[in-house]
């Protein structure tokens, strides 16, 4: 794939080169059935495709085995084994990311943690409840249904919890609830010799600790690489008394963007705020079959008890109005609030539907809120220039925005153009003093960029870990560092 | 439509996430430990009754359960969720309540609160029966909407649109009336904290059922068992040996 060689994959700075497979020792898929049972080990081409790439455009890359663990102890005895035997060994949860993280560069045996799901310890009282990988965000807040309870990080996709900590997910709460790094407590993490880690010690879940290096944080966001994390304690909110979210347009991107700065300056504590350009709510209108004004567009919610929610709605619309916002009207109704936001959920596949036959790249930058209004606009005059489809959403409340640029992978000119506008965006973030991605993590496809965001020493610091904790270079090999 | 007072059914059921396991002996399943919920049709239906009080078209929510004392968790669910009170017709441990049963039981409790709307979802994903509100409005003999997508209240009367085989067809019944609610007619909320504190303190009434004499039941459950385990697939290399093992196995 043009896009992927361009982006430099693999061979970048000196590393191990991601494209180098070695085959599996003699009698190592008999060891494997040994330690779970034959029906839970598999080496058809089917299955191994498919655990061998998530929702990206990175290049499927299979293992050599898939392995389906029933418990902790399981995971330990099998990352041993592949440990001994020098194997390489990819963690898999849903499936459902954005950077390749999946991908099983340099082979290996995938384990698929998804039949492992358990939800133990919930804490009515503490805000609190373990979940094994199995469990995803969604059959989570089911199974809460009737506490008052609910787990807001909120992706988009229906992903694996403890999936959603290895990538440091976040998604359209987070400017009210955070992302996954303050909603993590503790994680049970088997390491790639197979011995087992509390981060936080065993059973433990203190909200507010200053016992030691911060080890749960150091696992959030790895993306797999320093690690099997197969339990995750989470902090729990209570679920709002009253909800509203609504829709305005405005006549120009940065009235959009202006309007959500001045909005999180007047401390208006608003549940999610998403930024749509008319490109995207065009894509998303005819997707969804709502009728939407093709214009800048913010999408906003608003959690509270009922006389405090009606004091937001108040502040929102005086703040939309001064922007030369117009057309928000409130939905309250469930209903009518799961409309708007598969709408907005829909839009990768939304943005897909703008050229069916190609494909989707996602950039995920995010700058500080100041720098907004400017990153934001000269974006979508790069874009033009470019002359490249891409519709722009985004968590603009955290600064957070992405551009989904769909493209022909049988151009190899496109690609280029492609590729040149992430750079260039990457970098624009970065001189803004941001970061080249915001949520989705580094995976395949950042690695460059994360040299000139960190600098030597930050990278250095990162290897460093890295090394300590997995010298061989085993766990999920080519991806982060 | 002052004093208009609705009664909701909440059936206690094995929770739709839990994995059902045969129970030992083959008599039943597992209910021992396992997570109970509201049934959701049961919980679409108490949302469209509150949303009628607080709508202004209804006064009062009432919610009954049939079934044994542990049937007061899924009434204080209800409370929770928007009922005024709750009322449970307590049985014995073991006791059968099918539809007949609590149909009979609701029948009792209608002849004492003099409801005049009748709210039930339209089947538990326990037995999947769907008959309850039928056999209901049989007994009372009052008019029944099933499967009810979309519901409006007018005066001495109620519009209904059930969603059936054909697509929609639209009703008006004269009230009282029995109807069953479908996954359609709306979005049920959460339950939140404060309402779950406030639930605590709304009235809560044990008792036995009323009136109907207990009946012995007319079913009897033989046995229950696993579907059975899924055999592996085959590959074949062609279209002719396809033909072949198809013609082998009798298949044709």
């Amino acid at each position: 794939m043009a896009l992927r060689r361009v982006l430099g994959l693999g061979g970048a700075l000196g590393r191990r080169s991601c494209c180098s497979k070695r085959p599996l020792p003699p009698d190592f898929v008999e060891a494997l059935r040994a330690v779970v049972g034959g029906p839970n080990v598999s080496t058809a081409m089917a299955v191994r495709e498919q655990h061998g790439h998530d929702e990206s455009m990175h290049t499927c890359a299979p293992p050599d085995a898939v392995v389906w663990p029933q418990a902790v102890g399981q995971v330990q005895e099998l990352a041993a084994l592949c440990y001994r035997c020098r194997v390489p060994m990819v963690p898999f949860g849903t499936g459902t990311g954005l950077e390749g993280g999946v991908n099983a560069v340099q082979g290996g045996v995938c384990f698929d943690l998804s039949r492992m799901d358990a939800i133990a310890e919930l804490s009515l009282e503490d805000f609190s409840v373990t979940v094994e990988p199995g469990v995803t965000r969604k059959a989570l807040n089911s199974h809460l249904r009737g506490t008052g309870l609910w787990f807001p990080v909120d992706p988009g996709a229906d992903a694996s919890l403890c999936g959603m900590a290895a990538t440091g997910a976040s998604g359209t709460n987070a400017v009210r609830y955070g992302t996954m790094r303050p909603n993590v407590l503790n994680l049970r993490v088997v390491l790639p010799d197979g011995r087992l880690l509390h981060t936080a010690g065993p059973g433990r879940q203190a909200r507010k600790r200053a016992a030691g290096y911060d080890l749960t944080s150091l696992f959030v966001g790895s993306e797999g690489t320093l690690g099997f994390l197969t339990q995750a304690t989470l902090r729990l909110h209570p679920l709002p008394e009253a909800t509203a979210a609504a829709t305005a347009a405005f006549p120009s991107v940065r009235a959009a963007v202006d309007c959500t700065v001045q909005v999180l300056q007047a401390a208006v504590p608003v549940a999610r705020i998403e930024f749509l350009d008319e490109v995207m709510v065009g894509a998303c209108g005819r997707f969804s079959g709502l009728e939407l004004p093709v214009a800048a567009t913010l999408l906003l919610e608003l959690h509270g008890s009922r006389h405090g929610l009606a004091e937001q709605q108040q502040q929102a619309e005086e703040i939309v109005r001064l922007n030369g916002g117009s057309g928000l009207a409130w939905a309250e109704e469930p209903e009518e609030r799961g409309r708007l936001w598969a709408m907005r959920h829909s839009a990768w596949y939304a943005a897909l539907a703008l050229r069916p036959g190609c494909q989707g790249y996602s950039t995920d930058v995010c700058v500080p809120i100041s720098r907004l209004p400017d990153v934001v606009v000269e974006t979508k005059r790069d874009l033009q220039d470019s002359g490249l489809t891409g519709p722009m959403v985004g968590h603009v409340g955290d600064g957070n925005f992405h551009c989904l640029l769909i493209f022909d992978p049988q151009e190899p000119a496109e690609a280029q153009r492609v590729h040149a506008f992430a750079q260039r965006l990457g970098r624009r973030a970065l001189a803004a003093g941001g970061t080249c991605t915001g949520e989705h993590g580094v995976g395949l496809g950042k690695r460059a960029l994360l040299l000139e965001e960190l600098g030597q020493e930050g990278l250095d610091t990162l290897c460093s870990i890295k090394a300590a904790l997995d010298p061989h270079n085993l766990m999920n090999p080519g991806k982060v560092v | 439509m002052a004093a208009l007072r609705v009664l909701v059914g909440v059936k206690r059921v094995i929770d739709y996430a839990v994995k059902v396991r045969v129970a030992a002996g083959g008599g039943g399943v597992q209910t021992q430990g396992v997570k109970h919920s509201l049934n959701p049709f049961c919980e679409i239906a108490l949302e469209e009754a509150v949303r009628l009080r607080e709508g202004g078209a209804a006064a009062e929510v009432v919610a009954v359960s049939v079934g044994t004392r542990a049937c007061q968790e899924t009434l204080r669910t209800a409370l929770a969720l928007g009922a005024d009170r709750g009322v449970l017709v307590e049985v014995g441990e073991g006791a059968a309540v099918g539809p007949r049963e609590a149909a009979a039981a609701l029948a009792g409790l209608v002849g004492r609160l003099q409801p005049q709307l009748v709210l039930l979802g339209k089947q538990a994903i326990d037995d999947d029966c769907n008959q309850t509100g039928q056999i209901l409005a049989a007994m009372l003999d009052w008019p029944q909407g099933t499967f009810a997508s979309r519901v409006e209240l007018e005066a001495g009367a109620v519009r209904v649109e059930r969603e059936v085989d054909g697509g929609l067809e639209r009703l008006r019944l004269r009230l009282p009336a029995v109807l069953t609610a479908d996954l359609r007619l709306n979005q049920p909320r959460y339950a939140t904290l404060p309402n779950i504190m406030k639930a605590k303190k709304k009235p809560l009434e044990v008792m036995a059922a009323i009136g109907v004499p207990p009946e012995p039941p007319l079913l009897r459950v033989l046995k229950v068992e696993e579907p059975p385990a899924r055999q592996g697939g085959e590959r074949v290399e062609n279209v002719a040996a396809l033909v072949e093992r198809l013609r082998s196995s009798g298949r044709i």
